[in-house]
């Protein structure tokens, strides 16, 4: 059977997010920096509650714990054009 | 970038949102309301339902209709609404980078009220991804604001109110609904609205969950499971469907994204969504003059956010000497009255519980912590 897909945007299967956490990523970041997953489109909006699930099964963590991704600038999409102006330099 | 300096600055123009900025802007303070949609209202507008409750919490009104009359008196109390605008962050002195019309600003504000509301849960499943699964939140939109059917046969996946409710919206806009799955072995919402639902035919699988969606393209059917007390399935239960549409109403988590860059401390309440901010009885978090409401403190539902949002407003009020102690503490006592009475009875105790856990717990950490306070230096206030 195909395997699931967790984070859409990136397209991140469930076996890779479970690669991940036996390569060691105990935290959601660890997974987003091994994986992608969370770094498209949506920023994880889709998938950051179930990776978080994931991790608390695997590791015995409780979910608590498992925090979500840090937050960044920005936290919606935006064309860079209007922060940084219209020149290239 | 442009430089903007207001008294109190919103993000989000929803139930929580909208309150607190009539309650603030009538006190006299200067208020910017911003907002990502192209219509204030948040949820309300979608939701064509009537409400429950108390007569002061407009109990038999439905919840557009509320919507109406908050809008209104948001635009008498002379707070502006910024929509079709981003905020897209938080920088270390608290200044907020929004995005407005193509331009980008930087908004000074001495009090933040960051009320994000909340995002929907999502499951994984096999053909989860296929187009035609969707939020069930997604879908009400589609029906209510865009009047737009997602699909012809929907498997509802979820019986909480969000998941009867929108069932019952989406047999009204003329779909067929062929079922509805829940985990748990009861029904999760209101009994009235689940009566509705049955007295309409439409069938209550408890115990059961989704073991498949399938389809070339697109969702062309679906398969579910009855699970045991552990979730696991049940060989040789399973029941096929078929469906176009399959609708997800499978709990709420808080858009905390703001909160957390501001450097808010948190707690841990699952029945609230997860990760929520902590905060005092005037909505006030851990970092001084930034104030939460609404779902993004813990998921609940439009009446409870329309009160902290009053409350919010108002302690933001009383802080820039807009309202006296006085009049604020007269005004604070009455919103937590109401709160009181929205967090009680059968479905509400549990909420009040855990909001007196969460305001707890914020006490406790202002004891062996000083609220951070990076906005005196950089704003003079």
């Amino acid at each position: 059977m195909e395997d699931i897909i967790i984070c859409r945007c990136q397209e991140v299967t469930r076996q890779d997010i479970l690669d991940a956490i036996a390569d060691g990523a105990t935290t959601v970041d660890g997974v987003k920096r091994r994986t992608r997953a969370g770094m498209g489109l949506c920023q994880g909006k889709t998938c950051e509650r179930l990776v978080a699930r994931m991790i608390a099964e695997q590791t015995g963590r409780p979910l608590s714990e498992i925090v979500p991704p840090k937050s960044r600038i920005p936290v919606r999409p935006v064309k860079i054009g209007i922060i940084g102006g219209e020149q290239d330099e | 970038m442009r430089e903007i300096v207001t008294d109190v600055a919103i993000v989000g123009a929803g139930s929580a949102g909208l309150s607190a900025a009539y309650q603030a802007a009538s006190a006299g303070a200067d208020v910017l309301v911003i907002d990502e949609n192209a219509r204030p209202g948040g949820q309300l507008f979608k939701q064509i339902h009537k409400f429950f409750g108390s007569k002061e919490h407009q109990a038999g009104t439905r919840g557009f209709a509320i919507g109406e009359q908050l809008l209104a008196k948001v635009e008498q109390s002379g707070a502006k609404v910024w929509l079709d605008s981003l905020v897209y962050g938080l920088l270390p002195d608290k200044s907020m980078g929004v995005i407005s019309q193509g331009l980008n600003y930087s908004v000074k504000a001495k009090k933040i009220i960051i009320a994000s509301g909340a995002k929907e849960n999502y499951m994984a499943f096999p053909g989860s991804t296929l187009p035609g699964v969707m939020g069930a939140g997604a879908a009400q939109t589609m029906i209510n604001v865009n009047r737009v059917l997602p699909g012809e046969r929907i498997l509802m996946v979820g019986s909480g109110n969000v998941g009867l409710i929108v069932s019952y919206q989406l047999m009204q806009a003329g779909a067929e609904v062929v079922g509805i799955v829940e985990g748990a072995p009861k029904i999760g919402g209101y009994g009235v609205h689940a009566g509705k639902i049955r007295r309409a035919g439409v069938p209550i699988y408890v115990g059961h969950t989704v073991d498949c969606v399938f389809g070339e393209e697109e969702v062309e059917g679906a398969r579910i499971v009855a699970v045991d007390e552990k979730w696991n399935k049940i060989p040789g239960t399973e029941k096929t469907f078929d469906v176009d549409t399959v609708c997800l109403a499978v709990g709420l988590n808080p858009m905390t994204e703001l909160v957390w860059m501001a450097g808010c401390k948190f707690d841990f309440i699952p029945s609230f969504g997860g990760h929520v901010p902590l905060h005092d009885e005037n909505m006030e978090t851990t970092v001084k003059g930034v104030y939460v409401a609404g779902d993004v403190t813990g998921v609940e539902e439009a009446s409870s956010a329309m009160e902290e949002g009053n409350m919010a407003g108002v302690a933001a009020a009383e802080a820039l000497g807009y309202l006296s102690a006085e009049e604020a503490d007269k005004r604070k006592q009455q919103i937590m009255e109401r709160l009181n009475t929205l967090r009680s009875g059968m479905f509400g105790a549990g909420r009040r519980t855990s909001k007196e856990k969460q305001i707890q717990d914020m006490h406790t950490y202002l004891e062996s912590h000083k609220r951070t306070d990076p906005q005196e230096e950089v704003l003079g206030v």
